[in-house]
């Protein structure tokens, strides 16, 4: 679905990637894991065509976005949803609004189909149809995201991208959205992948676990990756907070 | 207050007893008792804490700070007994210490090194700033060019907007504006011409003045300080939030989203303004007249007929436009460039607002130059 090959992202002097290799197969749930500093949101924003990079190819569905037209980009864009670290919702908008704004751009439907779209997705991550009137201000941490998480979803994407999505939540509501993207995702066959560091999501929700060390990606499942005996992979997975993993 | 340092016997068997409350509460007593340290003459001395009533984390460090200063003078120091359990504490990290912070790497330069790394730098900074600017321009024409080929681009609903804020709302700011600095600016002329009878000219000197200059001068600039600052923060806030990564994530163009309804509105919104200033501005100018000069409304209307050209009016509403852009676009680019903090969002504001006032009357400069060479 998504691969990435040889992908070496250079700030001036500063290597943030060296050669990042990945293969992410449609119907997965991808982790991808790494130190702070260690070049996740731009490995994301590099998948994601926000960000071209220094050398290497990223190939969504076989075709390589660095060297895609605009018009072409946009035809990739509508087949993903993403969700950013905080939100990113319109903060000028209803959450409503901000669902309807991608479906109205690229669909044009009437305004009553919108609607119902809309309701849709937001009955959809679990949201009263009366948080749709409501702006981004005005809702809380959780709903937050599950709002981030509808609008990511207007266009009825195969391919979703999650920026650290139970980042500041209660376990509660950490819980519930694993349980939430789980179950979108087998009823959807969606392609996931994840930035996270909840180790409790990584075990519940994904598939497979990539790992940012060194500026190169180590890929496997999470029984592999805790025989791995890279250092920083240990510490991360059998280290004193690595308790769920131990059980 | 129990002395925090007493020392006692001399040569070989100089003893310090530590007593008293090594807090920080008692910093001006520490840095006191720290002196002495320094002053230490001894080659070996004795150190004993039993005396100590209060120690805190501060009082501990300073301490450690200073008998590791004087083990490093070639002191001996013995402890008498145990130290406070703040010290294998404070040892787990800054045992830690990595290597002291490297100095940089750059060569000092004598101050006229500096000087000329400074300038090389800052021609370097603006040639870059100018070249994001041109691209910026290049890019918000090509976006306007497309969309005209698409009107569905074109996003009317937002333009509409804008100019109901850039225009509509700043109408009773503009309008007061232009009355009262025309006022001013007659009853000033008017006080040199009376001198020599000549104060209808005041007329001549309110048209020209107003239309021509004034008018869309002082327009755009309050416009600049108004609007470009909105520009700058809305969109600025925007990238703060990654909501701009998250329209072009979802295939927009924030070019065609976001700065173009701005430079749109506001070219339609600046003449429509202007036109309201000179109107405002030659009311200020009869107002004047009638009530301080004795001219009456018909003199004064007759005189403005005679003091007008047909290009008095043109030469100034042509320029709206033109300004309308640069301000638009100074706002747009700088918010378009906030990253990170609070504070850039705050200096980019400036920076927006201060650049777009200036560049506004370099233009203004320049078609000055134009006009009298074509004879405008």
């Amino acid at each position: 679905m998504v691969s990435v090959r040889g992908v070496v992202n250079r700030f001036g002097t500063q290597v943030v990637h060296d050669g990042v290799d990945l293969d992410v197969y449609p119907g997965e749930v991808l982790g991808i894991v790494g130190g702070s500093g260690s070049g996740k949101s731009v490995l994301l924003r590099t998948m994601l065509g926000l960000h071209r990079p220094t050398a290497g190819q990223v190939l969504v569905r076989g075709r390589d976005i660095t060297t895609l037209s605009d018009a072409e980009m946009l035809d990739v864009k509508r087949s993903y949803g993403v969700t950013f670290q905080h939100g990113a919702l319109f903060s000028a908008l209803t959450v409503a609004e901000n669902i309807k704004l991608p479906i109205r751009e690229f669909f044009a439907p009437e305004e009553a189909t919108l609607d119902a779209l809309a309701e849709l997705r937001i009955r959809m991550v679990g949201l009263s149809v009366e948080t749709g009137a409501k702006l981004p201000s005005q809702l809380s941490g959780g709903m937050v995201k599950r709002a981030a998480l509808a609008r990511a979803l207007a266009l009825d994407p195969s391919l979703l991208f999650l920026d650290e999505p139970t980042a500041g939540l209660d376990p509660i509501s950490a819980a519930g959205f694993d349980e939430l993207v789980g179950y979108l995702q087998k009823s959807l066959d969606l392609t996931i992948i994840m930035i996270t560091h909840d180790l409790d999501t990584l075990i519940a929700t994904c598939d497979r676990i990539a790992v940012l060390v060194d500026r190169k990606l180590v890929t496997d499942t999470l029984e592999g990756l805790m025989q791995n005996s890279h250092p920083w992979i240990r510490e991360y997975f059998h280290g004193p907070r690595a308790r769920s993993v131990r059980r | 207050m129990t002395a925090l340092l007493q020392t006692s016997g001399a040569g070989t068997g100089l003893e310090l007893r530590l007593a008293g409350g090594w807090c920080i509460d008692n910093v001006a007593a520490m840095e006191k008792a720290l002196q002495l340290f320094r002053a230490l003459d001894a080659r070996q001395i004795r150190v004993r804490y039993g005396g100590i009533e209060r120690l805190d984390l501060s009082g501990a460090w300073l301490l450690r700070q200073a008998l590791r200063a004087t083990r490093e003078r070639g002191i001996d120091v013995t402890e008498v007994d145990a130290p406070p359990d703040h010290f294998p504490f404070i040892e787990e990290f800054a045992a830690a210490e990595t290597a002291p912070a490297e100095t940089s790497a750059r060569p000092r330069l004598r101050p006229l090194g500096r000087t000329a790394a400074w300038i090389g730098r800052d021609a370097l900074e603006r040639t870059e700033s100018a070249r994001e600017a041109l691209g910026f321009f290049g890019r918000v024409v090509a976006t306007f060019m497309g969309a005209m080929l698409k009107p569905k681009h074109l996003r009317l609903p937002s333009i509409v907007r804008h100019v109901h804020e850039t225009g509509i709302q700043a109408v009773p700011i503009v309008a007061l504006i232009a009355l009262l600095i025309s006022v001013i600016v007659a009853y000033l002329g008017s006080q040199q011409l009376v001198n020599f009878g000549a104060e209808i000219f005041t007329v001549d000197l309110v048209a020209i003045a107003v239309l021509r200059e004034m008018g869309v001068l002082l327009t755009a600039i309050i416009v600049a300080g108004r609007s470009g600052s909105a520009f700058a923060a809305e969109i600025g806030v925007m990238e703060l939030n990654d909501e701009v990564d998250a329209l072009q994530a979802t295939g927009f163009d924030p070019f065609e989203v976001l700065v173009l309804p701005r430079v749109l509105g506001l070219i339609i919104a600046l003449p429509l303004l202007t036109i309201i200033a000179d109107a405002m501005g030659l009311i200020g100018g009869a107002l004047l007249s009638i009530l301080l000069l004795d001219i009456s409304l018909e003199q004064f209307i007759v005189r403005l007929q005679d003091a007008l050209a047909p290009t008095t009016f043109w030469a100034g509403i042509v320029k709206a436009p033109v300004f309308a852009a640069l301000i638009a676009m100074v706002g747009t680019l700088r918010g378009m460039q906030v990253r990170d903090s609070s504070r850039e969002l705050g200096r980019l504001t400036t920076v927006a607002v201060v650049q777009s006032i200036f560049l506004v009357i370099l233009a203004d400069a320049l078609f000055a130059i134009l006009f009298v060479e074509i004879d405008f």
